[in-house]
């Protein structure tokens, strides 16, 4: 079985869905010119070679056009998957997402599908506050999407083949210190986790979380990034006798919630992670279904481990200070024990 | 100069003529409904500009896409969605055509090509590029068309959707009905220029004006459009000068205009300048006329009869249509 990286398993997983439906293109900036960098981190590099430019299809810098050409292209039978460079740009197109994709199922009574794809990459890495944010959150507050949030290349494959073939519009987000992307478009402090993606076609069904470590005294659900900042946490907390479970739900819309009460009612106690700021957040929102379903099986308060509430900064001790650290995650677990 | 009739036959003179009618005896109907009280929410009426959703849509076949506005009852009628499953969605009954979902602002049927409307002033414009980019893709020959105000011609969307459009060479038509209002505003306003079609050349796309009143020289503008691009010639700009006669929604006074300029526009009512062509031109006698707009009238009053008769959604229904499928 073949290793890959985030960024070439998506690759992989785009090529095989063009090679088997000629409904499915994409679209975007800089995706596919010669001698251009493949999208920001390099996902669709050499791609418009095999497929041409009309099914790799380079874009004018107009966010509210690349979102309303792959709306009204999936109305009209196509399969776009459309790029966004930076996931901040979403809110040049939030019009189009949040009132125009999300809506026309239900507006038309379940008569019209949207099934398109959208790719955004999120983190903080040294660029400031608008090239920066994690926006994953924003858009579970939007019925009507799908919110994919993959932090392996496995699953990063299998979640965009899923996203593809779903009738919805879809958003997958991608952590840029995830991608593992090559060359120029290398990141400085990267973790690009490489792992095995087989050969043979698979799918990773959208709304099925996964147990990334099994665990006892604490659960602690992560995304993307924090994913692997918890279970470096977990290690750490291993070696003072603090079992930690860490679960990566994978999909954030539909959420799998039953994962995530099965391992609550069994540890007792819910540690939160994210990459966002922490008012009215993702986090708080999981610790709301927590104490609804699972307010018997609690023995501690539910934490969460979130950005403050600013815009990300950009001198490095400062987005330091703003991305959840192992520490701080080891800290706020160590506090309700 | 009015377009020579010659070109088209009496017959499809005559469709377009019942189905402006039809329009206007629509949305004068639903007017009075809604006065009434029966009919709950806004109204954003399409009284007077009939010719340009009419002229435009006898170009196009069932699978050809449109897209429309926050006034899009005259553009769903002239694309074929039934009167009785528009009158049924304006009442929020179950058989309406979006099941009681859209209700006046998104009244559309996929069946014939009508997607749910747009109420987001330009949004539908990049949308309408993208159906074309799929026309073009895998169902060639057949053409996106989006309808819009001259005050979404001010919006960042008609700029990005139109360039696309251009740069790709689109089957799409976007047909600006520029009713001199933007809502309360005067177009001169918010344009510098004196016809949005000018914006056209900026896109390298081919950009016309036409009498918007005038259904037959709407017609012929918007057959060369289509014809244009389900040739793969690329899309147009076609600008429609017309007239709203109506508000903008429900009680607006229309303080904002002058009697004088409304009954400059009523004198070249669409309806009428067509009705005076048929008679003077064409081979029609006035009880030809008559006997069409009497047929109208039956089947609208037969349409709110059907939507008061439906039943009203359930409140359960908010939870279903979420998610397709």
């Amino acid at each position: 079985m073949p290793k890959m990286t985030i960024a070439e398993a998506l690759r992989q997983g785009i090529r095989e869905e063009m090679q088997r439906d000629k409904c499915v293109f994409c679209l975007g900036e800089d995706i596919g010119v010669p001698g251009g960098f493949g999208g920001a981190f390099t996902v669709t590099l050499g791609l418009s070679d095999e497929f041409g430019h009309e099914r790799i299809l380079d874009t004018p810098i107009s966010e509210i056009g690349i979102a309303g050409v792959a709306i009204g292209a999936a109305m009209a039978g196509m399969r776009p998957i459309a790029d966004v460079q930076y996931g901040d740009f979403l809110f040049c197109m939030m019009d189009q997402l949040a009132n125009q994709a999300a809506k026309m199922t239900y507006m038309s009574a379940g008569t019209v599908k949207v099934p398109m794809v959208m790719r955004a990459p999120v983190g903080a890495t040294g660029r400031g506050s608008q090239h920066a944010q994690s926006l994953e959150a924003f858009f579970t507050h939007i019925p009507g999407l799908k919110v994919l949030a993959p932090s392996t290349a496995y699953d990063a494959k299998g979640l965009l083949k899923s996203a593809v073939r779903d009738d919805n519009p879809v958003l997958i987000f991608e952590h840029k210190l995830l991608y593992g992307s090559k060359g120029g478009r290398a990141e400085k402090g990267a973790l690009s986790p490489v792992g095995f993606v087989p050969e043979e076609e698979y799918l990773v069904p959208i709304g099925k979380g996964i147990v990334r470590r099994e665990g006892k005294d604490v659960t602690i659900v992560g995304k993307l990034l924090t994913v692997y900042r918890a279970l470096e946490a977990a290690d750490q907390l291993a070696q003072i006798g603090i079992e930690a479970e860490v679960i990566d739900p994978r999909t954030l819309i539909p959420l799998d919630k039953e994962l995530i009460y099965e391992s609550v009612r069994k540890t007792g106690r819910l540690v939160l992670v994210e990459e966002d700021n922490l008012t009215n957040g993702w986090a708080a929102e999981l610790a709301a279904l927590a104490v609804d379903e699972c307010f018997y099986w609690l023995d501690a308060p539910v934490k969460r481990v979130s950005a403050p509430d600013t815009p990300v900064p950009f001198a490095p001790p400062m987005e330091k200070f703003y991305v959840p650290s192992v520490q701080r995650i080891i800290e706020v677990v160590k506090s309700i024990f | 100069m009015a377009e020579p009739i010659e070109v088209l036959g009496n017959g499809k003179m005559l469709s377009m003529y019942r189905t402006m009618f039809m329009i206007r005896r629509f949305e004068d109907r639903v007017n009075e409904l809604y006065m009434q009280g029966q009919i709950p929410s806004t109204l954003h009426l399409y009284v007077g500009q009939e010719a340009v959703a009419v002229g435009v849509c006898t170009n196009l076949d069932k699978d050809d896409y449109i897209t429309s506005t926050h006034r899009p009852h005259g553009h769903a009628i002239a694309k074929g969605v039934s009167i009785k499953s528009i009158m049924a969605e304006l009442y929020g009954k179950k058989t309406g055509c979006c099941q009681g979902k859209g209700g006046s602002m998104h009244v559309g049927d996929i069946q014939v090509g009508m997607f749910p409307a747009i109420a987001i002033v330009g949004a539908n414009i990049p949308i309408t590029a993208g159906a074309a980019l799929a026309c073009k893709f895998i169902h060639p020959g057949k053409v996106a068309v989006s309808f819009f105000g001259d005050g979404a011609s001010n919006e960042g969307a008609f700029h990005e959707g139109l360039n696309m459009a251009a740069i790709w060479n689109l089957p799409a038509v976007f047909v600006c009905e520029n009713n001199l209002y933007a809502a309360s505003t005067p177009f001169t306003t918010t344009f510098k220029i004196k016809d949005v079609s000018e914006r056209a050349a900026a896109y390298g796309m081919l950009g016309e004006i036409v009498d918007g009143n005038d259904v037959i020289a709407v017609y012929n503008a918007a057959k060369k459009a289509t014809e244009r691009a389900r040739a793969g010639q690329g899309p147009t700009l076609l600008e429609c000068k017309t007239y709203r006669q109506c508000g903008h929604s429900r009680s607006d006074p229309r303080g904002y205009r002058t009697k004088e300029e409304e009954a400059e526009w009523i004198k070249r009512d669409p309806i009428l300048l067509l009705a005076e062509r048929l008679l003077s031109e064409g081979n029609e006698t006035s009880e030809d006329i008559k006997r069409i707009e009497d047929q109208v009238n039956v089947d609208i009053e037969g349409a709110i009869v059907f939507a008061k008769e439906s039943p009203d959604t359930e409140p359960s229904d908010t939870l279903q249509h979420v998610y397709y499928g």
